[in-house]
């Protein structure tokens, strides 16, 4: 079933005019826009049923804390979890990503160990690995890349090793859009008895993913790219890894009994969410999950892939213009690509004039961009509400950028 | 917004034909510059002889707003005194940092027309790159004005 063409009145941002110009979105995966849905969803929580969760014996309080965890089963089917308790929510997939760092990396993580990265990791999919093994004495190491922004795993066998603790990788590159080889990578660790930890910001709001089905043992995602609310998220885990982990912060919520001296932990996911959370948000995300589901993910995915390969086919005309990243077979929804004699930064500065947002920078991958030679790309991505139009008046800028900038050829 | 307030003729022209590119020899003084949000990166050497900016030049990568500020920098430091070129860095900060619309009170000749970047808040940070890059390099020669640790004045 293809995406409805009627898929943009659900999204009010979209009707708007920018300096003069419809606003042509480009920039998902940095953030994706909201449907009326889930903007709705915030409004009837604060509306009808704001309480706090899992203490209240009153109505609303209860009304709110079986949407939250209602939320947690909706996420839970959506990523193929065993069960909802595999959940826990977070602010986004950098905290995720640091919650596996502390709560699994520190306790197993010794001296002399390794971690397995890559050289495309977003910077939240590095740091927190650079800090954890800097805090136990280890070494981290990382998957190169080629020329067309894939994982070169010809030496995996020698970067996996019996000190290796844990490989972590992104499921979809945000700068090339490369979808990465998670099940062969997380096979081949497992025979290492390193734990997999996959950061799936730009791989869940855009194709069916099935934690179980691929192999892996943690998956970070975060929910405003996915059609939720910015400030929600979370990390899926094997049931048995979250029960021996230590917490990330403790509190309210994440105790079983406390003593003025010590205290007992929560069952899982509980034991991971000290405080109030961010339960109307969180709520809301349990809407875009249902959202996109009504769309079906494989519909999702075809959509997208149908509009790179447009982009991709309409963008190399431009003259003078070069691509990132692998072929449509191997790519998500993000074309990344620089320009002979305009930064990025001006080509993003002449596309705002006519209504287009595309990123301009290094998009939190600077180590990437700094092993191609190059400080900066523009990148253009998508998502279900995307059409070919959009890519017509990119182009069109991008021509327009061209002239202002007197470029030969 | 008009781009055409941002993207001056006399900009374009430096961007494209950039002026004392290069590394000043002998240097007194090189220092690098960068911003670290969009990875602009900027190297600024000069000599300084008797009092007089002998040579200045500038090496690095950028938008055309970093670039055609480091060039048109160079064109107006090289040959002056350092008072002047501190006058000048004064001037010109204190320009990229007045609202829009705010006529520049010192003399700034051409670059005057990198005030049109004031409307376009993101950028002013890729306008000002180069002269405080320039400002540690004075300061390293103890010529500064005496502002103290510049690192965290790239903003």
């Amino acid at each position: 079933m293809a995406i409805p063409a009627t898929i943009r009145d659900d999204f009010p941002i979209l009707r708007q005019r920018v300096n003069g110009k419809p606003l042509v979105y480009l920039d998902s995966a940095a953030t994706s826009q909201k449907p009326r849905q889930v903007i709705d969803a915030i409004v009837r929580y604060y509306s009808e049923y704001n309480a706090n969760i899992h203490r209240g014996v009153y109505s609303i309080a209860e009304r709110a804390t079986a949407e939250y965890e209602e939320a947690r089963a909706k996420m839970a089917r959506f990523l193929g979890a065993a069960e909802p308790a595999e959940v826990v929510f977070t602010r986004n997939v950098t905290e995720a990503l640091n919650l596996v760092a502390h709560g699994w990396g520190r306790r197993h993580v010794g001296p002399g160990d390794e971690v397995l990265t890559t050289e495309l990791e977003h910077h939240s999919d590095l740091v927190p690995w650079q800090m954890l093994v800097a805090e136990r004495g280890a070494r981290l190491r990382h998957i190169p890349f080629d020329d067309h922004g894939r994982l070169v795993l010809d030496d995996l066998d020698r970067l996996l090793t019996d000190r290796t603790r844990i490989v972590a990788l992104a499921h979809v590159s945000n700068t090339f859009g490369t979808v990465t080889p998670v099940a062969q990578i997380a096979k081949a660790a497992h025979a290492r008895g390193a734990v997999v930890v996959v950061d799936g910001a730009q791989s869940t709001p855009h194709r069916p993913v099935d934690v179980r089905a691929l192999g892996i043992d943690f998956f970070g995602f975060t929910g405003h790219k996915m059609l939720g609310p910015m400030g929600t998220g979370g990390l899926w885990g094997r049931r048995a890894l979250l029960e021996e982990m230590d917490p990330f912060e403790g509190g309210g919520e994440m105790i079983s009994d406390v003593w003025l001296d010590r205290a007992e932990w929560n069952a899982v996911p509980w034991k991971f969410e000290a405080g109030t959370m961010n339960v109307g948000d969180t709520i809301a995300l349990g809407v875009a999950v249902d959202y996109l589901q009504r769309l079906g993910m494989p519909a999702v995915q075809e959509h997208e892939r149908a509009i790179t390969h447009y982009a991709m086919a309409q963008l190399s005309e431009i003259p003078g213009l070069h691509l990132l990243g692998p072929g449509i077979e191997e790519r998500g929804g993000v074309v990344s690509f620089w320009m002979d004699g305009i930064h990025p930064h001006d080509i993003a500065q002449v596309l705002d004039g006519e209504g287009i947002c595309v990123r301009a920078g290094h998009h939190c991958a600077k180590p990437a961009h700094r092993k191609l030679g190059i400080g900066a790309s523009a990148r253009a991505s998508f998502y279900v509400y995307t059409v070919r139009e959009e890519i017509d008046a990119l182009c069109r800028g991008l021509l327009k950028t061209r002239e202002l900038f007197r470029v030969a050829g | 917004m008009s781009l055409d307030e941002l993207y001056r003729d006399v900009i374009l022209d430096h961007y494209s034909h950039p002026r004392n590119r290069g590394v000043a020899h002998p240097a007194d003084a090189t220092r690098e510059g960068a911003n670290p949000l969009c990875g602009d990166e900027i190297r600024v050497s000069l000599r300084v002889r008797d009092g007089i900016v002998e040579d200045v030049r500038f090496e690095g990568k950028g938008c055309s707003i970093s670039q055609a500020s480091a060039s048109m920098m160079t064109e107006q430091i090289k040959g002056k005194p350092v008072a002047e070129a501190n006058r000048l860095i004064a001037a010109f900060k204190g320009m990229m940092h007045t609202p829009p619309g705010t006529e520049p009170m010192d003399d700034l000749g051409d670059l005057v027309a990198l005030s049109g970047v004031r409307k376009f808040p993101v950028r002013v940070k890729c306008a000002t790159l180069s002269w405080i890059t320039l400002e540690m390099a004075l300061d390293e020669l103890g010529y500064g004005d005496g502002g103290g640790p510049h690192v965290n004045r790239i903003r």
